[in-house]
């Protein structure tokens, strides 16, 4: 069920603490560099589990960035430097005997661009659970691609088709497919970066649609250029502004009652 | 904007077009006249090969009655192959040949006689005796091999008055009208050609040879090259650090591409000859160089087809938690490797026709035996065309063309293979 604006602004969340135990991922003092230059400058914010965080913001002001510190993308960047304390359940993932390839099974990562690997549909889902080895059998793994594309809300447009290109699809039914993949080893936490801007408006309310009900069993990151679709979908949204996290609040604080003037331009339009 | 702005601006367009579109005409017709001198240079050396090697497909032979004699090949009457072997084979096609021109006296004419005859012939003879020792004691009739000049003749590669085809006496002439006459001189497919290892005589000189040490040398080359050489390009493109040492790196191995492939045979000469102590004309040494100077060509090869790959999938892969290596191996590799395919083979293909630098390691001896391992002395095509165009004898020149026929021939099939292993490895979503 996609919530509406009034839904958003009757229910009043309260300001997440440090150590309020809802907190899965806490973020303290990051700083992030591409060689020289600063793209996140002491960004601290906590991620509430089971819940929707947005990302806005004006383009490159970071957002990508920040988003993927947050599952150590940024590892695979050569000049790409990062400061500062991130913790996923109160361990530190940027500790020396944090495994990046573990940590990314726990945090899970829908691109901007829908990118299937040009597999099939099946072998697209049934990547991630075979590398980690999660089916022992395969009508495990017929299971787990099966319930992967029926909560990604795909199943039903593919059960035909699951040995066709997975690149053949629409690019609405790429993006489900991706993720599909990224629920498929049921990870604690999805990253989505942009995952609507190539979609149309019905394929959008689709996503918008899965995300509301993917909450309940993961904790969903998500970098919006839509004002909308951050008050529809998100219960938290943080504001960035030219690597600086200006002002994270409750979504609909932030969309009524901003503190800074900078939250009120930007989400007004009035931004330029 | 008024009516006559936009009017102004589209006569402006209009004319600008004109010209755009003769710059794109002139350019189209540069492209087809590029394409037209190209083919029509190609159509030039294929009629040139063809026209000059084509008889060589073909070979003169002469009919005998040869008469297995009892007292010459086996007087003792042991039925030892080895006391056969040792026989005067060749005193039997003289035999024969006194026999059919029985008023030849002179010993100069009689020398001239037996030379109607390829050397070889005598080999084949003791063949059909070892293959069938029952024939001994009867009269058999024999095509045989002529020798390269009635062959050059026969095939009007030579005339008789003409100077310089002073080589062929008057009397040889009459010899020769008699047998075609008689029907005992005709010209058959040349089997030799393609069995055969090297000869000082053209008529018993053949390509196989050649072609099994080449088999050898590109065997070897192609094991090394290609896993060394994609090991190399996924190494420096996906997991090297970039720093100053593997920018050396690079600006070298982009170099050894540009290096004369004649440096790598002095180095496998330094290298794997005198310091190692490997055989000298030896495929393994040859199959080395070659590896030599393809590895640089695979490995840039690889490495771009590596980096066409979208980063997108590499994120992907990680993104569901799949280690660097299980990325490269499961979806970066199967998608550039249509791309190393291609890469190697262009790169195998030079190595097929590289003369210089197996001359240096000593592929250029002349070797008659068939190699039978990549230890053995061989020489390879692009030697063997190499030596035939160096022999005096005019039928080597046909035989020359004839060998570069069936090089281009390998290097068809070669890269018509690699379409093929292309398209079969490319992804077609
Ligand atoms: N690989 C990189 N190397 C160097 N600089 C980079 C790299 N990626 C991003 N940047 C810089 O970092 C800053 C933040 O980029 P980022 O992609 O995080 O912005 P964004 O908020 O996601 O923008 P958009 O909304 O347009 O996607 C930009 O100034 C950008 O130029
Ligand atoms: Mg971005």
């Amino acid at each position: 069920m996609v919530r509406s604006r009034d839904d958003i602004v009757r229910t009043i969340g309260k300001p997440l603490l440090a150590d309020d135990e809802r907190v899965k991922i806490s973020c303290r003092n990051v700083n992030v560099y591409y060689g020289e230059k600063r793209a996140i400058r002491e960004v601290s914010v906590d991620i509430a589990e089971q819940e929707v965080t947005a990302f806005i913001g004006p383009s490159g002001c970071g957002k990508s960035t920040f988003l993927r510190c947050i599952n150590r993308m940024n590892d695979t960047i050569k000049s790409c430097r990062v400061e500062g304390e991130i913790t996923l359940d109160r361990e530190d993932i940027y500790d020396r005997n944090v495994d990046p390839v573990l940590l990314r099974a726990r945090i899970g990562m829908v691109f901007q661009k829908p990118n299937p690997f040009p597999k099939s549909i099946f072998e697209n889902v049934a990547y991630g659970p075979r590398i980690h080895g999660l089916a022992r059998n395969k009508s495990e793994l017929d299971e787990i691609v099966i319930t992967s594309l029926e909560k990604a809300g795909l199943f039903s447009e593919v059960k035909d088709q699951l040995d066709h290109p997975g690149t053949g699809l629409s690019g609405g039914q790429q993006q489900r497919l991706c993720i599909a993949r990224a629920i498929s080893v049921q990870p604690e936490v999805i990253l989505m970066d942009e995952p609507c801007s190539a979609l149309d408006p019905i394929a959008t309310a689709k996503i918008e649609e899965l995300i509301d009900e993917l909450r309940r069993n993961f904790t969903i990151i998500i970098v919006t250029h839509s004002m909308q679709q951050a008050a529809r979908v998100s219960q938290r949204t943080a504001f960035f502004h030219l690597g600086n996290l200006v002002e994270v609040d409750d979504t609909n604080t932030i969309f009524v009652n901003p503190e800074h003037k900078l939250t009120q331009d930007y989400i007004t339009g009035r931004y330029g | 904007m008024n009516k006559q702005d936009h009017e102004a601006r589209l006569n402006l367009i209009k004319s600008r077009l004109k010209i755009r579109y003769a710059k794109e005409k002139a350019f189209r017709a540069a492209g087809v006249t590029a394409i037209l001198t190209a083919l029509s240079m190609l159509a030039i050396l294929f009629i040139t090969i063809v026209g000059s090697g084509y008889s060589a497909f073909q070979q003169t032979f002469v009919r005998l009655d040869i008469h297995f004699d009892q007292e010459v090949i086996d007087p003792e009457r042991s039925g030892d192959p080895e006391v056969f072997s040792q026989a005067d084979f060749a005193g039997l096609v003289k035999k024969s040949l006194r026999k059919k021109f029985p008023d030849v006296r002179k010993r100069r004419q009689k020398r001239d006689l037996y030379s109607l005859v390829s050397s070889g012939a005598s080999f084949q003879l003791r063949d059909m005796v070892m293959n069938n020792p029952g024939i001994i004691g009867s009269t058999k009739t024999v095509w045989m091999p002529a020798d390269d000049d009635i062959d050059m003749y026969v095939k009007g590669h030579i005339k008789a008055g003409e100077k310089g085809g002073g080589r062929i006496k008057d009397y040889k002439l009459a010899w020769i009208k008699e047998l075609s006459a008689g029907g005992a001189i005709e010209k058959r497919f040349n089997r030799t050609l393609f069995t055969s290892g090297d000869s000082r005589e053209p008529e018993l000189a053949g390509i196989w040879g050649a072609a099994v040490g080449s088999f050898y040398t590109m065997f070897v080359t192609l094991v090394l090259s290609f896993p060394l050489g994609v090991a190399t390009a996924i190494y420096l493109e996906e997991f090297a650090p970039k720093n100053i040492w593997t920018d050396i790196l690079e600006v070298n191995i982009n170099n050894l591409a540009a290096v004369p492939s004649i440096v790598f045979g002095l180095l496998g000469l330094a290298v794997f000859l005198n310091f190692f102590g490997l055989p000298r004309s030896a495929p393994i040494v040859g199959g080395l160089v070659l590896t030599f100077m393809t590895l640089p060509t695979i490995i840039i090869a690889s490495r771009a087809s590596l980096l066409a790959v979208p980063p997108s999938i590499r994120e992907g892969a990680l993104g569901v938690g799949a280690s660097k290596m299980q990325a490269v191996m499961h979806h970066v590799l199967p998608l550039a490797l249509p791309g190393m395919l291609t890469g190697t083979i262009i790169g195998m293909a030079r190595a097929l026709g590289e003369t210089a630098p197996l001359l240096m390691i000593g592929m250029v001896a002349f070797i008659v035996d068939i190699p039978a391992g990549i230890f053995d002395k061989a020489t390879v095509l692009p030697v063997q065309i190499y030596l035939w165009a160096d022999s005096p004898e005019r039928a080597f020149m046909e035989r020359t063309s004839a060998a570069i026929m069936i090089l281009l021939a390998f290097l068809l099939i070669m890269n018509a293979a690699a379409v093929i292993l292309r398209k079969r490895f490319e992804r077609r979503w």
